[in-house]
């Protein structure tokens, strides 16, 4: 199990395209993905799930990778956020 | 007889039979499944996951096809949510551990998101719901095996009403023999709304509960141009909309002979006749019209509906396709004047709230405060202007300042294109939308600035009259004939044609057959009309003679009133 915090820096936080970029990255790999805002838990692979936690520019968000290819799955996911979903 | 009244979407009247689209509420009752179904269940509800992907599928390539690549995002953000394992996952866990039937086991995993969205405070993030229940009702529609009926079942023309139309819905009006459609829901720039414009079908939407009261079968009138939907008209409206009818595709065939003809006065005055450009939809049907270009292409479209600002290369691709699909024909390309509302959809921040939005930031005063976004736009008309000929507009302008820093930037802009390779045959012309009194004033010192003018009357009208045209206690006050509005626009000619330049008409005033001799008469050089009124304004145009209209013009110029100007253009 890997588990790693972000912060979510472009402007729009993660809004319908970041929300699927990140879904869609989660998907490619086996390991399942749960992010949590606060004590809010959702499913790293579901665009809905992200977007309810409706976080904004700023949020910091934790990151629990857990499976097989949860190196590559959290390498992936941590060049989304530190390229800010390529927006701003 | 009822009549209803909605929103006009798309010009023109049909008569005939109702065929009412149903959308019930769908019911859905919770049933226990024995331990041996639930497998079945779980592959059932796989089946109408399949289904909808199908549906989605064949929605796209219709879309693709008949409208473009704008409209088919709307079925990819669909199918990104079919996938989403908050539907998939928690629906076969619910008839797994459960034991429920598919439909219930959905509706609830439905009503749980959307609780968790309703509590969501920014409006942006809350609003998505909306999207995850129209794949639902797909979903369940599936489950239930209740599927819509579809359009190609129609056997005879008829007229169809609907709570709502879905996009998949309306892909089928082409095939199936609608005459015109009226829908509850929906605004005049709705998806549906536009289809009907570019079908050229007649169609009312807004109408809040008419596929309740309209029954199937039910002889209909739909007045597209006044919004209205008769249900079970009277002999006597039944005989006045039949006249109007005949008298709309009379006028309709008497137009159609005009295409191939000049643009030129019945004294042989040639006058230049463009279209105006909304959306890219319309430029396909606009080449058909022949017109001499495209006087004002509007590019707020772009701007709108989004989360950042759009960039270089999509606007390239936007303006391109427009220049490439009408040939040689010029194209006036207005930057973009949008409001300081507009800047959240852009990702930036802007004024919390303006009181007097129409006096605040918008047009050339919003792109001059943000220069990047000003560069970007004239960057890419610029690269579009290679191409093709084009021209830029600036809206909004009130002052030489404003010009010179446009100027500046186009001209850096320009420099920069040419350092990267580009090569620019001629220069690109520079114009500028008079619509606010100053510019009239001051129109000596702003036309050493540019190279020509558009006159956006509809703006001029509010900003001289001091009228708010939605405000329904002044609206009545708005008056394209009042003869302080002949007045600038005498001005404005005069001191334009004094400089050697060249002047059109962009507003709606230009639409208006009542006021194009006036228009003739003042002298502009070019109309810009609506690609819906621009055979009729050319057929106006051909009646007229240039010197009666001048020495109307004359006397309209000296009339206290528009009550009036609106005597001489009777006696005429």
């Amino acid at each position: 199990m890997r588990e790693k915090t972000f912060t979510i820096n472009n402007k729009l936080g993660l809004h319908a395209r970041p929300a699927a970029l990140l879904a869609q990255t989660a998907c490619r790999h086996k390991a399942s993905v749960k992010i949590f805002k606060g004590d809010v838990e959702v499913n790293g692979k579901s665009v809905m799930g992200l977007m309810m936690l409706a976080a904004g520019q700023g949020t910091r968000v934790r990151v629990v990778i857990d499976g097989e290819d949860e190196q590559q799955s959290m390498e992936a996911i941590e060049k989304l956020f530190s390229r800010k979903f390529d927006e701003d | 007889m009822i009549i209803i009244k909605g929103v006009p979407a798309s010009p023109g009247i049909a008569i005939g039979r109702a065929y009412v689209l149903e959308d019930e509420e769908i019911v859905v009752s919770r049933q226990e499944i024995s331990p041996e179904r639930v497998r079945s269940e779980v592959k059932r509800f796989k089946q109408a996951l399949e289904r909808t992907h199908l549906d989605l599928d064949a929605a796209e390539a219709r879309v693709l096809r008949t409208l473009g690549k704008e409209h088919a995002k709307l079925i990819d953000a669909h199918r990104l949510i079919l996938k989403d394992p908050l539907i998939t996952k928690e629906v076969t866990q619910r008839i797994l551990q459960e034991r429920v039937n598919a439909e219930f086991a959905l509706s609830e995993t439905l009503e749980r998101v959307n609780q968790a969205f309703e509590k969501i405070e920014d409006e942006f993030f809350r609003d998505r719901r909306h999207d995850l229940f129209d794949v639902g009702k797909r979903l369940l529609e599936h489950l239930l095996r209740k599927e819509r009926k579809p359009l190609s079942a129609l056997r005879e023309p008829a007229i169809l009403i609907a709570r709502n139309l879905l996009p998949s819905d309306t892909l089928h009006l082409r095939e199936a023999r609608v005459l015109g459609f009226a829908t509850d829901l929906g605004g005049k720039t709705s998806h549906t709304a536009l289809l009907a414009q570019s079908l050229e079908i007649p169609a009312v939407v807004g109408l809040s509960d008419a596929s309740h009261q309209v029954k199937p079968g039910d002889m209909v009138i739909l007045d597209g141009n006044q919004g209205l939907v008769i249900i079970s008209p009277g002999p006597e409206a039944l005989q006045r909309y039949e006249k109007a009818q005949v008298k709309e595709k009379k006028e309709e065939r008497a137009l159609e002979v005009l295409r191939g003809l000049p643009c030129e006065t019945a004294d042989g005055k040639r006058v230049e006749l463009l279209a105006n450009l909304d959306t890219l939809e319309d430029a396909r049907t606009i080449g058909a019209l022949q017109p001499d270009g495209i006087g004002l292409f509007r590019t707020e479209f772009l701007y709108l509906n989004r989360t950042s600002a759009p960039e270089e290369e999509e606007q390239v691709e936007v303006y391109s396709r427009v220049v490439e699909s009408l040939s040689s024909l010029p194209v006036i390309i207005r930057t973009a004047d949008i409001g300081g509302d507009r800047l959240s959809d852009l990702g930036l921040e802007g004024p919390k709230e303006e009181t007097n939005p129409f006096m605040g930031l918008r047009g050339i005063r919003l792109f001059l405060r943000y220069p990047e976004l000003f560069k970007t736009q004239l960057r890419a008309i610029l690269r579009a202007a290679i191409k093709g000929r084009v021209k830029i507009l600036l809206p909004m302008v009130s002052s030489v300042g404003e010009l010179k820093s446009a100027r500046r930037l186009l001209t850096q802009a320009q420099a920069e294109l040419v350092q990267e390779g580009h090569v620019f045959e001629s220069p690109v012309e520079m114009g500028m939308m008079v619509e606010i009194p100053a510019a009239i004033l001051l129109l000596d010192f702003m036309l050493e600035e540019i190279d020509f003018v558009s006159l956006g009357t509809n703006d001029l009208i509010q900003y001289l009259l001091a009228v708010d045209r939605v405000n329904e206690h002044v609206s009545h006050l708005y008056d394209p004939f009042h003869p302080a509005v002949l007045r600038v626009l005498h001005m404005t000619v005069e001191a334009v044609h004094k400089k050697g330049r060249w002047v059109s008409v962009c507003g709606e005033m230009a639409s208006d057959p009542r006021a194009v001799p006036l228009l003739l008469g003042v002298g502009v050089d070019a109309f810009s009309v609506s690609p819906r009124m621009f055979l009729k304004i050319k057929q106006t145009l051909r009646t007229l003679k240039a010197a009666e209209v001048q020495s109307l013009f004359q006397r309209a110029l000296v009339q206290p009133t528009s009550e009036e100007v609106h005597r001489l253009l009777d006696e005429r």
